[in-house]
């Protein structure tokens, strides 16, 4: 992927640059390169229009292709993976295949890049259009050569037709000049059975750039004449429904830094300088009195109040009778986990710049939906949508919705009262404090067994909030009202995660929606409240295993009909070389030793993971030795991509299950920074193992964060399989282990 | 008040305007036009900032400009010239061999991080060609990653050591 934006990167630009080779053929393109009508691309607002082909793909003069796709990448190899499915229906190689920056201008709306669906929606899209466009190519060639069109065969992009010594390429045949035909989506694709590049372990085409130091993330964009800006807020959000207030502002507190100024618009303030460290330093040293009122439950009170708090409930799902069979079965179990709040802290502090102008504005920024952020640009400036031009840039991973959007309207509002083009970046004290946090989660889970170990009753209830659909920038600076998100999905408690892995006759699922304005904003986080709901649910069914007597990965087997399910849980259990076996192996000194299995999933796709653990009884730290996690994506694009998808997602469940919590006081948010945050760091790092189960003949489904939830559960289950006790509560820190010890 | 410093970085001298107390990350940054240290943190807490300081690594987020005059400063750019240089090779490879094991390795997610973890990666095999598993985590624990990609970090490490070493038999 090209990493600087290319606003203008045209089929004008290529026509001039490349020397278009007029062939006859007899599509509109021809009529319209006569008349020198082919529109520049990114010159007008998009989204452009889906139905047509040239939205999706461009045949370049050189016999290159230009994909155009509206998903972004943030380091998990969409722009290698999408091209290869490109490259695949098109007879192109890899390298053929070049990717543009998503930009509202240029690419299309495809949705934001959430739910691991890169591939799941966009994959279906691109192959689809690339398949189209080497039927739309074949029949010029066809024309060309004057060959049918089943006699031709195609390789690099190189059309030779059987017997003869003619050929063409694609490029002679089309090259900058735009199809103009519908995309039907009708045109035949190329069975996985002869898949050639999808499929492979291609390497990342982002990586050359990002190991040599050359690749521009959005922090490393310029405007000219810009200005620096930085935020100036309390240290630490408040409850979202009280945002922020300013009570005073003592500007003569930063006089002595000439350069700066300082902006404000309602509860939003700002600095900006020429200078970077002027602005960092005029950030720091601006003396602002903020309204301090507590607004929040105390830290240790906060699941009681959660639990004890004013809900909307939902009964999600309702099979059977749960409650009468659950009263009525041989084994019974019953188990509730507190799951804390947890921070994307994304390892760069968020970055945007903006250049707003009375009629329009540019915004570079990393979010993850350019056609969401330019609705909420254009309602806060005030401009139509179509004035508004988004550019995606990546930034560091961010795991879902951290402060990317909140940054990128920092920098317009910047922009609009500095009358100056701006680049805004946070501290970060702004990104760990004001980030839309992982909701809290209270569950409680009741699981039972008749007397041959089958599993006939299960019920889930799940206590938290929603995500907060109000930035933090738009809050503090037109005082908007903290709306909600609507019921979603990921935002409730989980038919995938709370009981579907195992054939159960009877099943409840309830949930209990808190206010969101009570609490913390809040986003998506990475496989949202899967790891907390599979840390309860998966614990509540491994406690009925022991209670059955009977292995956990055996009673689990026992218990599943699915063979998507089955499929991980004996992948992950193969790779650990998992050894059936009742009871705890008794510990040699401190260390008790441990290992557990779960199952668990996002929305689609199936994750089975092993965990081995040392808990060290004497002070309480627990240390993940193993993961082992298995991912079932249906059909795998890149296999090593996922590989390094469910690597990342292992450590990163190893550092949420022990390191991270986000802590507070009455007044706000008290973890800001790496030492009150702490996340996973080399020593602690555990082995990984990671397994794709390939399903050749599935639609792809996401493997971003699927095996995150099971590998909560794996390393909970074995921290009981070490030392007999339960952990209602994570992350496991030595104190919490302790009591946990200590305890019943 | 802004001042003068003159400062060696990747073997270039450069004048740079900039009040004392700048931290040096701003400099390669916004003057140099450097992309290899970057902002993480700004508390030296991360290592995302890292660069050699007369071959020692340091948190270009906490070294003021004024701190380095007389220094020799190498970032992620010029490492392949450093390497050259401790090896009395005729050229600078194109990449150091902790760089081309990390691409090898297909190490990176997003890459941010990766600035730091070249830098201190290669200031350790400067000084323990054949470091570890032990010694790795050890060296490097100051550095983090949040995409998680710790464990293709030391397959990395540890490939660049090879290399190192059988570039010399």
């Amino acid at each position: 992927m090209s990493a600087a934006p290319t606003p203008s990167l045209g089929r004008r630009e290529f026509l001039v640059a490349g020397g278009a080779v007029v062939v006859g053929f007899s599509l509109a393109a021809r009529t319209d390169l006569a008349r020198g009508a082919v529109p520049a691309r990114g010159a007008k607002a998009g989204p452009p229009d889906p139905k047509q082909i040239d939205t999706w793909l461009a045949i370049n003069a050189d016999n290159t292709a230009t994909l155009y796709i509206g998903f972004v990448e943030l380091g998990q190899g969409t722009t290698t993976a999408l091209p290869q499915i490109a490259a695949e229906e098109l007879d192109l190689t890899l390298d053929q295949i070049k990717t543009v920056q998503t930009d509202t201008n240029v690419t299309p709306s495809q949705g934001g890049t959430y739910s691991s669906s890169s591939i799941a929606r966009g994959g279906p899209q691109v192959r689809t259009a690339a398949a189209e466009v080497r039927q739309a190519l074949l029949k010029l060639a066809s024309e060309h050569l004057g060959v049918p069109a089943e006699q031709l065969g195609v390789s690099a992009g190189i059309v030779t037709a059987a017997r003869m010594s003619r050929n063409v390429t694609y490029g002679e045949l089309v090259g900058g000049k735009l199809f103009e035909i519908p995309f039907t989506g009708s045109a035949p694709l190329k069975s996985p059975a002869d898949y050639k590049i999808v499929g492979i372990r291609a390497p990342r085409k982002d990586m050359p750039d990002k190991v040599a130091g050359r690749y521009a993330y959005v922090q490393h964009q310029r405007l000219p004449g810009m200005l620096h800006g930085r935020v100036v807020r309390p240290r630490g959000q408040r409850a979202y429904g009280v945002g922020a207030k300013v009570v005073a502002i003592d500007e003569k507190s930063i006089a002595s830094i000439a350069g700066a100024r300082v902006l404000r618009k309602g509860d939003f303030v700002a600095v900006v300088s020429a200078s970077e460290w002027d602005a960092v330093r005029a950030a720091r040293d601006l003396k602002v009195t903020w309204d301090d009122s507590p607004s929040l439950p105390a830290f240790d009170e906060l699941y009681a109040h959660m639990r004890a708090g004013e809900t909307q409930d939902t009964v999600v799902l309702d099979k059977g009778s749960a409650a009468d069979a659950f009263d009525k079965a041989a084994h019974r179990s019953s188990f509730s986990g507190r799951c804390p709040y947890q921070a994307h802290a994304t390892f760069a502090p968020n970055c945007a710049l903006a250049d707003v102008r009375s009629d329009s504005a540019l915004v570079m920024c990393s979010s993850q939906d350019v056609y969401g952020v330019r609705r909420t640009l254009a309602a806060l400036l005030g401009l139509g949508e179509d004035k508004v031009r988004v550019q995606y840039c990546d930034g560091s991973g961010t795991y879902g919705h951290s402060c990317y959007d909140d940054v990128a309207l920092a920098a317009a509002l910047m922009s609009e009262l500095a009358g100056a083009p701006v680049r805004v970046q946070f501290m970060r004290a702004d990104e760990h404090g004001w980030d839309p946090f992982g909701p809290a989660h209270v569950g409680e889970a009741r699981a039972a067994a008749d007397a041959n170990g089958k599993i006939v009753a299960y019920e889930y209830q799940g206590w938290h909030h929603h995500w907060s659909l109000v930035e933090t920038s738009q809050q503090l600076a037109l005082g908007s009202a903290p709306g909600e998100w609507p019921n979603l999905v990921s935002q409730q408690v989980s038919p995938q995660n709370c009981g579907a892995q195992y054939a159960i006759a009877n099943r409840r699922l309830v949930d209990h929606r808190l206010s969101t304005a009570k609490y913390f904003r809040a986003g998506w986080l990475r496989s949202p409240l899967d790891l907390s709901m599979a840390f309860v649910s998966e614990q509540a069914i491994d406690d009925l295993a022991f209670r059955v007597g009977t292995d956990p990965y055996e009673f689990r087997r026992r218990n599943m009909t699915d063979e998507r399910w089955l499929g991980v849980l004996d992948a992950a259990a193969k790779a650990a070389g998992w050894q059936l076996r009742v009871g705890r192996v008794a510990p040699s000194g401190e260390i008790a030793a441990g290992r557990g299995i779960g199952l668990g999933t996002h929305l689609a796709s199936w994750g089975g993971a092993v965990a081995e653990v040392e808990v060290n009884t004497r002070t309480g730290g627990v240390a993940v030795k193993h993961l082992y996690g298995a991912i079932d994506a249906g059909l795998v694009v890149n296999p090593a991509i996922v590989e390094a998808q469910i690597t990342g997602q292992l450590v990163q469940t190893a550092s949420r299950m022990l390191f991270e919590e986000v802590t507070f006081d009455e007044k706000g948010v008290t973890s800001l920074d790496w030492a009150s945050y702490p996340v996973i760091r080399f020593e602690d790092c555990p082995s990984v193992t990671p397994v794709v189960v390939q399903r050749l003949n599935e639609p792809y489904s996401g493997a971003g964060e699927e095996v995150m939830a099971a590998a909560a559960a794996a390393i909970a289950n074995a921290f009981f399989d070490a030392t007999g006790k339960r952990m209602h509560e994570f992350p496991f820190t030595p104190r919490r282990v302790l009591a946990a010890l200590a305890g019943a | 008040m802004a001042s003068t410093f003159h400062i060696t970085v990747n073997g270039k001298r450069h004048a740079v305007s900039a009040a004392p107390d700048t931290p040096l990350l701003y400099v390669l940054q916004n003057e140099l036009e450097l992309r290899g240290p970057r902002f993480g943190c700004g508390l030296a807490q991360c290592g995302s900032c890292s660069v050699l300081i007369d071959g020692v690594e340091r948190r270009s987020c906490v070294t003021s400009v004024s701190a380095v005059e007389g220094k020799r400063v190498t970032t992620l750019e010029g490492l392949p010239t450093w390497y050259a240089e401790k090896h009395k090779l005729a050229k600078p490879p194109a990449l150091h061999p902790v760089q081309q094991a990390m691409l090898d390795e297909q190490a990176a997610q997003c890459g941010y991080c990766y600035n730091g973890m070249i830098v201190k990666a290669s200031e350790l095999l400067a000084q323990n060609p054949a470091p570890s598993d032990e010694q790795i985590r050890a060296a490097m624990n100051g550095h983090l990653c949040r995409c998680g990609t710790y464990p293709r970090i030391i397959a990395a490490i540890k490939r660049a050591a090879r290399a190192i070493q059988e570039s010399k038999a």
